[in-house]
């Protein structure tokens, strides 16, 4: 087993003078998919923020053996990690092309920028359709699309994804899913999965970490905590 | 003042920096009760000595000063609490000071009874002004007051008017003697009768905004489509909002006919305008006792600037203004409640 | 009808003016969605440096894009210096830091360059052109000026990446971040080139009325019309704004009676507010996408 792209460790945020996080620790693989599950206000969300250094953190976070904890936001964007934001965070007053040029706006190869967004429109129809509509306008399963497709444009080594399915109607969730299993499989890229919905979350990861109010109470394999008595009735709903 | 706004309700964690989002935060404490009071108390005692101990021009500028909180009061109704951004608070101050004078003028009207009109009077006004502002966002409704603003001193001048206003020159005003042969001169008289009126409207303001009707406004503020979802009738509130507001402007500007002894168009420019702001902001947005921190600012700095330098008085306002901002960007209310409570945590 | 055409190109004239302001605020806008209410005193600033610049004997191009040059870097400056640390202050501090600057701008002028009337040169010549009565030839520079900023503004924004990265920043600064855009500088970058843009539109406007310390604030206020009737969000609805502010203003004047110069500026502004009350994101501003 060699590095793992991410290795996190006894991670800390706070929001101002509270904690929000009280020393997390996990890892995502290369080309591994990992999933975070917990409640609503568990610290999910803030575990990302903290990985993009948008709040406070203490700990070690290591991105392929380089510590990246307190570098800007925009910094660790430049070493691989795209972040797929809770909401989309959708350029809304932009068209739908130039949200995709945005997400590769650190790159310099022009050509292969294009082939990349000619991709994108081959995999995704529905947005090449609407290619110069304003973000704004598309429906919620769209902007989701756009929103990957945007963090895809960066060639990251690793993706956060934020909720993906908020907000979805279930049948777009399952195409957002097939899609993401698309990705592991066809491109090998690494994922850190962020979900309410542990059930689909856990289907297309290898390990999974459950938290409680910033702290993490359980780890292990996605098959494993899938099929545990308490997650099942506490997060799965059976 | 962002364009686009998706509201959604992942929205609240995204915004604030300074959300608590898990259960671990505890409610935030406030200024220890018994410390507002002391506050409250020792400010009166000061406030009613004042008179006995300063020079006749001190207790002038003090009355000013209480003239402005009151307008500036008015303002924080309608921006701090109802967010509703006015840049043309001059104009009400005018018409409560015009009011006043015109009343007392043409119509022999004793002083004290032109304050309740002339509070009458500028709310129909503002009421009015407020059906327009409906239709205006933010900075659509900053530019739509402050034209309002500009215009008013050259109204004044209108030559069809002069019979009334008085014309550029403007209007002598009487100040009203103390009654009841009480031992004061007229301004120690007409101080106190600010200080009256100035806390029975902090009072009132205090009171409306921790009513039914100062959460709607808030509300409203805060969130204006939930707001309209939750069954509050948005237009009723911020035009009510809007001439309450220009209600307290009035008065000040009624105060003021009689304070400085006359009125004319050049004391009520956009100039105006922009002060009573710089003092809402510097007071603190949406505090009650802010309003005295602005008026105290609005007063006494610029003479301060004077001072430092005559050819450079602007300048030297404008620096201290950034100081000021920077070392208060919530204003001398906020800056004072974030060291108060500091204190009190730390010596429990 | 003579009169009217004439009121109407002697309002184009002035509207150049007013268009000229009105971009450069417009430009800010875009860049951090705030106002900037010095706008116009940095513009006066920047056209007394010129002034200086040529009593110091530089020739008249070379003072212009020397003191363009200067506004750039001073923009960024400000932005760096003055607003950098109230970037967590709410909307209302920077307003009040807006209204700081224009004191400080007004009165250091007024003290280094006094308030007397000064006058300033045109490189356009004085003569009118297509015979007497019609256009000046500076005016009809003027709006050549204004016209190319607004191509070469255009040309900016739709179609250089620095371009779409601003417009990402101010928009949405947060996301702007996460696909690497470093939104602070971005800012600042603004900042500058709305400098710069006010600089021009100082220089273009001290011929017509004279350089003095206060002689952008009535021309500050039209511009803020003209951006705002434009629509703040089109750098195009800010220079049609400025063009139709300045007819509005010229037909107001001649015909409204009761208006003598003095009420010209209020009657301008009501019908502005007027066209708000139908249009209240401005006549090309973009209509705001809400999605609750």
């Amino acid at each position: 087993m060699s590095e793992p792209l991410l290795k996190v460790t006894g991670l800390t945020a706070w929001y101002g003078r509270i904690q929000a996080l009280y020393g997390l620790d996990f890892e995502v693989p290369e080309k591994g998919v990992v999933t975070l599950l917990g409640a609503n206000g568990a610290g999910k969300t803030t575990t990302l923020r903290a990985l993009c250094g948008m709040i406070q953190t203490g700990g070690d976070i290591l991105l392929g053996g380089q510590p990246i904890g307190g570098m800007a936001t925009e910094d660790i964007v430049r070493l691989g990690i795209a972040h797929v934001p809770e909401g989309r965070g959708t350029f809304t007053a932009m068209t739908v092309e130039e949200n995709l040029q945005l997400g590769a706006m650190t790159r310099g190869d022009t050509r292969a920028i294009a082939e990349d967004i000619d991709r994108t429109y081959a995999y995704f129809p529905r947005l090449a359709e609407r290619r110069s509509q304003q973000a704004g306008t598309l429906s919620g399963g769209e902007q989701q699309m756009l929103a990957i497709s945007r963090a895809l444009m960066l060639r990251p080594r690793l993706m956060l994804l934020d909720e993906p399915s908020f907000g979805l109607a279930p049948l777009i969730v399952e195409e957002l899913f097939s899609i993401l299993s698309d990705l592991k499989d066809k491109e090998g890229l690494a994922m850190l999965i962020v979900e309410q919905n542990a059930a689909l979350a856990l289907e297309i990861a290898e390990d999974a970490y459950l938290i409680e109010t910033g702290r993490l109470v359980m780890s292990g394999p996605a098959q494993q905590i899938g099929s545990d008595e308490n997650v099942r009735r506490a997060y799965l709903g059976y | 003042m962002t364009m686009d706004r998706t509201i959604s309700p992942a929205d609240a964690p995204e915004k604030a920096r300074t959300a608590t989002p898990a259960a671990t935060a505890k409610p935030a404490a406030a200024i220890p009760v018994a410390w507002q009071r002391a506050a409250l108390i020792a400010g009166l005692v000061v406030a009613i000595a004042l008179p006995f101990m300063v020079k006749n021009f001190t207790i002038f500028q003090f009355t000013t000063v209480m003239i402005y909180a009151i307008a500036i009061l008015g303002l924080s109704l309608l921006t701090g609490f109802n967010g509703q951004f006015s840049l043309g608070h001059s104009t009400f101050v005018a018409i409560g000071a015009y009011t006043t004078a015109i009343l007392m003028e043409f119509a022999g009207f004793g002083f004290y009874w032109t304050l309740p009109l002339s509070g009458i009077i500028c709310f129909l006004f503002g009421f009015l002004f407020g059906f327009p502002a409906l239709r205006l966002e933010s900075i659509y409704l900053a530019l739509a007051t402050f034209a309002l603003a500009v215009a008013t001193p050259q109204v004044l001048k209108l030559s069809p008017l002069e019979h009334w206003t008085g014309g550029v020159q403007g209007l002598i005003v009487f100040k009203p003697e103390a009654p009841f042969g009480l031992p004061l001169n007229g301004d120690q008289w007409m101080y106190f009768v600010t200080l009256a009126i100035g806390l029975f409207l902090a009072v009132c303001a205090v009171n409306l905004v921790n009513s039914r009707t100062g959460r709607a406004m808030k509300a409203i503020r805060d969130n204006p489509i939930a707001a309209r979802a939750m069954g509050i009738n948005i237009a009723l509130y911020k035009t009510t909002t809007f001439g309450i507001s220009a209600a307290y402007a009035g008065i000040a500007g009624s105060l003021s006919a009689v304070v400085v002894q006359f009125v004319a168009p050049d004391s009520f420019t956009f100039v105006l305008a922009i002060g009573l702001f710089v003092g809402l902001v510097i007071g603190g947005v949406g505090t009650i006792a802010g309003a005295l921190f602005g008026g105290l600012f609005l007063v006494f700095v610029p003479n301060i600037a004077e001072e430092v330098s005559k050819g450079l008085a602007g300048a030297v306002y404008g620096v201290i203004l950034l100081l000021v901002i920077y070392l208060m960007p919530t204003g001398a209310v906020g800056l004072i409640k974030t060291a108060a409570l500091k204190l009190a945590t730390r010596r429990r | 009808m003579d009169l009217f055409v004439h009121q109407i190109l002697a309002g184009l004239a002035t509207g150049a003016i007013y268009a000229c302001i009105a971009l450069a605020i417009v430009m800010i806008y875009q860049a951090i969605h705030h106002l900037n209410f010095a706008q116009g005193e940095m513009a006066m600033f920047s056209t007394f440096i010129a002034w200086q610049l040529i009593e110091w004997g530089v020739p008249y191009w070379g003072a212009f894009f020397l003191t363009i040059a200067v506004s750039f870097v001073g923009g960024i400056v400000i932005e760096r210096v003055v607003f950098k640390p109230l970037h967590s202050a709410p909307v209302l501090a920077h307003i009040v830091a807006f209204i700081a600057l224009f004191a400080i701008f007004n009165s250091v002028a007024g003290f280094v360059w006094d308030f007397t009337i000064k006058p300033f040169p045109t490189p356009f010549g004085q003569e009118a052109l297509f015979g007497a009565g019609l256009i000046g030839a500076h005016h009809a520079g003027m709006i050549a000026v204004t016209l190319l900023l607004l191509v070469l503004l255009f040309l900016f924004f739709r179609n250089t990446r620095v371009g779409l990265s601003m417009r990402a920043a101010a928009s949405n600064p947060d996301s702007a971040r996460l696909v690497g855009v470093r939104v602070g500088w971005m800012i600042a970058l603004g900042w500058g080139m709305a400098a710069a843009i006010g600089a021009v539109a100082g220089m273009m406007i001290a011929p017509v009325v004279f350089l003095e310390p206060n002689m952008m604030l009535a021309i500050l206020i039209y511009g803020f019309a003209g951006a705002v009737v434009g629509g703040l969000t089109s750098p195009g609805g800010a220079v049609i704004g400025g063009f139709a502010v300045g007819i509005v203003e010229n037909l107001a004047g001649t015909y409204i009676p009761v208006v003598g110069s003095e009420l010209k500026l209020a009657i301008a502004l009501a019908l502005i507010v007027a066209v708000l009350m139908f249009k209240p994101t401005g006549i090309f501003g973009a209509r705001i996408v809400t999605r609750v």
